[in-house]
């Protein structure tokens, strides 16, 4: 079981490392056609304006955007554990305070001895909804995040279940993948948001449609709706693979915390108390929902399975995902009663 | 030709593959066992405060009490003198029979609610539930760690290069005796104290 195991995660530490790269380049590559499509819209519609008028032969739109989402990308990716930590107003535990926070520090540690990794710096986020999320791009500098509410409901055995879960996220670096996603998801609002600014101070060239009327060119009809949808549906397709990404890798992270702690039932008896206080988490925000262990917004999508639940739910369905850590329990405890009988 | 050249230059990578595998293993190996040294280090330190917080409200389980320092003393001399044939086996026992003697102070301690209430023994259990559990965490990971070395080393491709990469079948960490494993666990028995 172990060599499978072991295996399996070199490739998914390989896939998620190769993930994060296509998911930066696509960022780049996306703003990169948002510029220079425009250029090519502005370089049609003044083609064959009269020589005094201006004319737009050189891409200037579509260098300062690549260079922009560039730079936006390896920004967010630098900064982008920082920032999820900063939108949940967590602070880092360094000296535990009270006894809750003590046997948080002392839990992380046990995990972090169990999954064989670094011990990764510790935040409380004051919320009194039971959540808890891990990131960071390396096992050497991760984090993990649990609220104020997680350490009030749960027992030693479930908190040390949860923390499980959120390790085996950073041990096969879902959490690289999962933070660079959250930082681009915030860092496209923020550019569609000055974008549209700009755009009704009408130096965009959308606002200008009127003068050309019937006689433009069909051309750049096409690619100006083609333009403007894409401004549109960035932030959704940004959302749609912060779904995609996030589902399966949640069943994963749930085997991986059994294995650390060798006892699934108390992850499943965390699950279950995490979902009947299924209040929203407040503190956590739409742009890092895939990162936590369950869902923050309290989506009713969350509880069930089916077509629609499959495709827009960060998590798969908490019934699901408990019934499978039973199985795994009741396995073991079958195998541990055979033993010694 | 070509043929040759290419399969010479395949087996040749598989072989640096699988020699820098199992290598890797080796240390990794290793180093998980060290990490069970550094917790145990961890329990000798926590002993002795355990010890002082309980001793005035315990007169009457002296024996209790002694049993943990004489396990105590007795694994850290075993740890301290190292070396030996099966060293790793002394080292287990002397730990398990600590380990033995810490649960049972536990179930006394649980016994005296006044002790419990001064807080001190509070964390002091909370700091010994920990340590027992980093314990059997690192010890988990050392065997995991090594269940894999040993089976790579003997799996058929593999085994070939194990002996140019020296690798030798790696040691469980095992509780030796039946009675040991019917030792009722009081880690799991703590209720939280929240």
């Amino acid at each position: 079981m172990t060599a499978e195991v072991s295996l399996n995660l070199f490739q998914q530490q390989e896939a998620n490392r190769r993930r994060t790269t296509w998911l930066v380049i696509g960022f780049v590559l996306f703003f990169a056609w948002l510029g220079f499509g425009g250029d090519v819209i502005i370089y049609l519609s003044t083609a064959d304006d009269a020589p005094e008028r201006y004319h737009h032969v050189f891409p200037f739109l579509g260098i300062a955007l690549t260079l922009i989402a560039i730079g936006v990308a390896w920004y967010s990716y630098k900064t982008g554990p920082q920032k999820v930590l900063w939108a949940t107003g967590a602070r880092e535990v360094i000296d535990p305070a009270n006894d809750q926070e003590r046997q948080l520090v002392n839990v992380v540690e046990e995990m972090a001895i169990a999954a064989g990794l670094p011990r990764p710096k510790i935040w409380v986020i004051p919320d009194e909804d039971p959540n808890a999320f891990a990131t960071g791009h390396e096992p050497r500098d991760s984090h993990v995040a649990v609220t104020q509410g997680l350490l009030a409901l749960c027992s030693r055995d479930e908190l040390q279940a949860v923390i499980g879960h959120e390790l085996g996220h950073v041990k096969n670096l879902d959490v690289r993948l999962m933070t660079t996603l959250a930082a681009l998801v915030g860092a496209i609002l923020l550019i569609r948001d000055g974008m549209g600014r700009s755009m009704r101070h009408g130096r965009m060239p959308s606002g200008g449609g009127g003068r050309r009327g019937k006689g433009g060119n069909p051309l750049i009809a096409v690619l100006l709706a083609l333009w403007i949808v894409s401004w549109i549906i960035a932030p959704l397709i940004t959302q749609l693979l912060a779904l995609a990404v996030s589902r399966r890798r949640e069943y994963l992270a749930d085997a991986m915390g059994a294995q650390f702690t060798r006892n699934p039932l108390a992850l499943a008896s965390a699950l279950e108390k995490i979902e009947h206080a299924a209040a929203p988490t407040a503190a956590i925000r739409r742009g890092s929902a895939h990162l936590c262990i369950a869902d923050p917004l309290g989506r009713r999508v969350t509880s069930r399975e089916g077509w629609l639940a499959d495709r827009l739910a960060t998590h798969p369905p908490m019934s699901m995902r408990i019934a499978r850590l039973k199985g795994m329990g009741y396995a073991q405890l079958k195998k541990e009663g055979g033993l010694t009988a | 030709m070509w043929v040759l050249l290419v399969v010479a230059v395949v087996v040749v990578a598989w072989v640096i593959a699988a020699y820098n595998g199992l290598i890797s293993l080796k240390n990794q190996t290793s180093n998980a066992f060290k990490q069970i040294d550094v917790q145990l280090k961890r329990r000798h330190d926590l002993i002795p405060n355990l010890v002082n917080a309980v001793k005035g409200a315990m007169d009457f389980e002296r024996s209790t009490l002694e049993a943990v320092v004489q396990a105590r003393n007795q694994a850290v001399k075993v740890n301290a003198s190292g070396g030996g044939p099966d060293a790793m086996k002394q080292i287990s026992q002397a730990e398990n029979a600590l380990s033995g003697a810490l649960s049972r102070l536990m179930v006394v301690v649980e016994r005296y609610p006044q002790l419990k209430a001064t807080g001190n023994i509070g964390q002091l259990q909370e700091e010994l539930t920990s340590t027992e559990n980093r314990i059997a965490f690192a010890r988990q990971l050392y065997n995991d760690t090594a269940t894999l070395y040993t089976t790579k080393q003997q799996q058929f491709p593999t085994t070939l290069v194990a002996g140019m990469a020296q690798a030798s079948p790696a040691e469980l960490w095992e509780l030796e005796d039946q009675a040991e494993r019917a030792v009722p666990q009081v880690e799991l028995s703590m209720k939280p104290r929240t």
